[in-house]
């Protein structure tokens, strides 16, 4: 019992030490660039917008153009399975991660599934607790998951202005959502909703004969569509993209609060193409990339040099939930095991 | 065959050893196909069977009767293969009737268009009709409520009636073709002497043809019913939206993490038994009734003429075929050229970006493509010709290796897709073999899955040979292979690329094990497909999936223009 203490004591003590000792912040160098081009590609498993992600991904291949990105889009909670699958079955095909739901980093830390590896970029510049100071994660991009309405149908006057709006009988029928077992942005969500309005009010949204559908990339779309006039929750970055193309919707920050959620990445500790990974990791972090993020990806962005494009609300004027990554990890299963009592898938 | 007798006459085909292969390749087949079918059906088995920690337990079978949310899509599942089978029972047996026995217009047409919808992924589908019938954005519904000023949708697609009708869509064509088969095949005679007899015409049609497609029917009911039951994409694209789960989509969520595949495969055990007990049923009932009128003699089948009605009639079916084939394929070439896919006919949503995301943008669009036709081609190689090794070694031995071979080839049309996914994935994500990440799976997986119908496509061929030939040539001193080079295989020729293209076809529109088994490097355009879903990218959905099915016709084509058969395969489903 004690020499097992003591070992264990030993171990942890020489892991801190390890990593105390080698810093994980790093930068673009030469050498870096020239052992990423010999890698010549990487794979990068993102749980963002399909089209964002690969715009991403092009605009990178611009700047290095010897390394191609392989994109593989999947709602973050079905890419967090893929992973766990992969991973236990030895299989390493993912280079850089980035999901929507930050839990997801902590299980994969705890797992020792990532590798260290902060950007400079990050480390100097970007606000002191919004990543892991050990460097195994850091935030990519933030967005928010809103109501929205289609404004041909929905007179402004007539929109909800709150969570609680939506459980008014006259939205019965009308509203479209997207499921926390499939989207990061939504189990997220799904969370603060339930921690700061009390589970019964998503019991009583379900009442409401709710459209489901996957990813929260998607409600958006049915909101323009006209499947549904408002949507109960999804992502504030396709929102703003199908508005930079005219389309009839607009947002609703909800007086309760909206909900924050973080996307982080990091580097899987099995890339087989490390230093592309590196790379392209300390790449989407550059005021170049965070920009690109911002102006064509509609998202937010931690890093202090990004101007948020005229017509969007400053995300210090919007009243915002908390987001408690640990506290997701820890919840997880009754997350999902609530929400499919209540709305039945 | 007077060609084929006298090339028998010269003798000269004697292997050197001339001795009969045929027991070691029974035997080496019969292992093969075992080890392909038992390795996932056992792990699934113990998997059902034990606790996280490997117990032996009957805990996942308390859960999943015990618990709602896993034994409510249990019942949804049989009532949907029940209405499903129904519906299309009702819809296919008309228009096979017309097909085969009337002076319908343009009747080959008729059977190509139905073979067409074969064709169709049964998940395109659905995602068409979405485009078509969501209650609010739909099209038939927004011109419905144009027409008619009323508030209510006409059809929505997101509700159980709703994925009943798309399911029934893409299963009728099965009993289409398994009843048009046997009506052909009924001989005139019986008609006849009924005429003569003074029974109407209709009195004929209803007292002795269709009695006689009865076998028929039911067993294209039963291929219906097995098809809706096993199904994993509509329901994955219909039924999530309308708030119900079905099996497959249950067995799939699991797997979602936290994991809990002892659950799962609790949950496909159902599938697997009701699967094996209909299939039994259906061989009591049956026995070898539905083919006893198969022979060479009786002459051409009656035609019933339909008179005044024949215009009338023809366009009734017409109505018919948009529902699987015209609308759906009008709604995704619409899609595929419109920003917001339902959205109205004018320049603001007109749009090719559509185009360039899925051929210059989407980085998967490549690797899937050829994923998918590698597949596609080496499983229809190596199936067909494994099918028909089997079919040729049960038609020519009664003994019982003959006899088990027949039943370990049809035994996988009773392991649902969806259960064979995750047999195999237990089976090969751990050692000694992974398999899992490489395209070995699929291929074992799409194998296993369409080698039933292939080899009794075979079984039927070398049913219509009569081992006469075969006989004779063996007499005149040709060893077996000899004579199944020279004598069996040209004139099998036929429904070879038949079974090939049945295979061919079966892997392109694989979903429900493949969505279990690809992995990042691995994935298939159905899995492509179905991820895009999940976001709602319909646009580049249509044009992957017009893309697809343009391939996959030309392949088609080719191997029928190939074979000089011309006419296009008869496909001999269930």
């Amino acid at each position: 019992m004690n020499a097992k203490f003591v070992t264990a004591f030993a171990a942890v003590a020489l892991a801190t030490g390890a990593a105390s000792a080698q810093s994980p912040v790093y930068s673009i160098t030469p050498e870096l660039e020239a052992a990423a081009n010999r890698e010549g590609k990487l794979v990068y498993y993102t749980s963002i917008d399909v089209k964002v992600a690969e715009d991403l991904a092009k605009a990178f291949e611009k700047r290095y153009p010897g390394i191609k990105v392989q994109v593989e889009r999947n709602g973050a909670e079905r890419q967090f399975s893929k992973i766990g699958q992969e991973y236990s079955s030895r299989i390493y095909n993912v280079d850089t991660v980035n999901s929507s739901d930050a839990a997801h980093f902590i299980y994969w830390k705890r797992e020792g599934w990532l590798s260290p590896a902060l950007p400079e970029e990050v480390a100097k510049n970007y606000p002191a607790g919004s990543f892991d100071p050990q460097g195994f994660f850091a935030p990519m991009r933030a967005s928010m998951s809103v109501i929205a309405y289609n404004t041909t149908l929905v007179p402004a006057a007539d929109a909800p202005k709150s969570f609680k709006d939506l459980l008014d009988p006259k939205w019965r029928g009308k509203l479209v959502k997207a499921h926390p077992g499939y989207s990061g942005t939504i189990l997220t969500a799904t969370f603060q909703i339930g921690r700061d309005l009390g589970w019964d009010y998503l019991e009583k949204l379900s009442g409401q004969q709710v459209m489901q559908v996957q990813s929260s990339t998607e409600p958006p779309r049915k909101v323009i569509a006209g499947e549904r006039p408002v949507m109960a929750d999804g992502n504030e970055y396709n929102v703003f993209l199908e508005k930079a193309r005219n389309a009839p919707i607009e947002i609703v920050y909800p007086e309760e609060g909206t909900p924050l959620v973080i996307g982080p990445s990091g580097i899987m500790k099995n890339a087989k193409n490390p230093n592309a990974a590196k790379l392209f990791h300390a790449w989407s972090f550059s005021l170049e990339a965070q920009q690109l993020a911002v102006d064509v990806g509609g998202l937010r962005s931690f890093h202090p040099g990004v101007k948020e494009p005229a017509g969007r609300k400053p995300m210090s004027q919007i009243k915002l939930m908390k987001d408690d990554p640990e506290a997701v990890d820890k919840q997880v299963e009754e997350i999902k095991a609530r929400y499919l009592r209540f709305f039945k898938t | 065959m007077s060609t084929a007798s006298a090339t028998i006459g010269t003798g000269r085909s004697r292997s050197p050893a001339g001795r009969d292969l045929s027991g070691p390749v029974l035997a080496a087949t019969g292992f093969f196909l075992a080890a392909l079918i038992l390795l996932p059906i056992g792990w699934l088995a113990a998997y059902a069977f034990s606790n996280r920690a490997g117990e032996f337990t009957f805990a996942n079978f308390v859960t999943l009767f015990n618990d709602p949310t896993l034994s409510e899509p249990l019942f949804t599942t049989m009532g949907l293969a029940f209405s499903v089978a129904f519906f299309a029972a009702v819809a296919a047996t008309p228009l096979a009737w017309l097909v085969a026995r009337t002076d319908l217009p343009a009747r080959r047409v008729v059977r190509m268009l139905m073979t067409a919808s074969f064709v169709t992924p049964p998940f395109l589908g659905a995602i068409a009709w979405e485009i078509l019938a969501a209650p609010n954005s739909g099209i038939l519904n927004k011109i419905w409520r144009d027409v008619t000023g009323s508030g209510d949708a006409l059809f929505d697609v997101y509700t159980f009636p709703g994925l009943v009708f798309v399911i029934a869509c893409y299963t009728a064509p099965y009993v289409f073709v398994v009843l048009t088969n046997a009506l052909d095949r009924i001989p005139a005679d019986l008609e006849d002497a009924a005429g003569i007899l003074g029974a109407s015409r209709w009195k004929v049609v209803v007292g002795i043809t269709l009695p006689l497609a009865l076998p028929a029917l039911l067993a294209g009911a039963l291929v219906a019913f097995l098809q809706a039951m096993t199904l994993f994409g509509s329901p994955a694209i219909l039924a999530i939206p309308a708030g119900f789960h079905t099996v497959t989509t249950k067995i799939y969520s699991l797997f979602q993490f936290p994991p809990k595949p002892q659950v799962a495969a609790a949950a496909a055990l159902p599938l697997l038994l009701v699967t094996v007990v209909l299939l039994w049923l259906q061989g009591r009932i049956l026995g070898r009734r539905g083919y006893a009128v198969v022979g060479g003699k009786g002459g051409e089948p009656r035609l019933t003429a339909l008179g005044v009605w024949r215009w009338p009639v023809f366009a009734l079916v017409m109505a018919a075929l948009a529902l699987p084939l015209f609308l759906p394929y009008m709604a995704l070439l619409k899609a595929a050229i419109s920003r917001v896919p339902s959205g109205p006919f004018d320049p603001n949503n007109l749009t090719l970006a559509n185009f360039s995301f899925v051929f210059f943008e989407f980085s998967q669009t490549r690797r899937a493509f050829s994923n998918t036709f590698l597949l596609a081609l080496t499983s229809a190689t190596a199936g067909t010709a494994l099918a028909l090794v089997i079919a040729y070694l049960v038609a020519r031995r009664t003994d019982f290796g003959g006899r088990a071979l027949e039943f370990l080839a049809t035994a996988p049309i009773a392991i649902p897709g969806v259960v064979l996914g995750v047999g195999l994935f237990l089976a090969y994500t751990r050692g000694p073999v992974v398999l899992y990440g490489t395209l070995w799976i699929l291929f074992f997986a799409f194998l296993t899955i369409e080698l039933p119908a292939a080899f009794q496509q075979m079984r039927a061929s070398f049913r219509g040979l009569h081992p006469e030939l075969e006989e004779a040539s063996r007499i005149l001193g040709a060893d077996r292979l000899g004579t199944l080079r020279r004598i069996t295989a040209p004139l099998l020729k036929s429904g070879v690329i038949a079974g090939w293209c049945l295979i061919f076809i079966g892997v392109v529109r694989e979903l429900s094990a493949a969505v279990m088994l690809a992995s990042s490097n691995t994935k298939v355009l159905s899995v492509v497909i179905f991820d895009l879903n999940e976001s709602g990218n319909l646009g580049a959905i249509a044009v992957i999936g017009v893309a697809m099915l343009v391939v996959t016709f030309a392949v088609v084509g080719f191997a029928n223009w190939m074979s000089g058969v011309g006419a296009g395969p008869r496909l001999r489903a269930g």
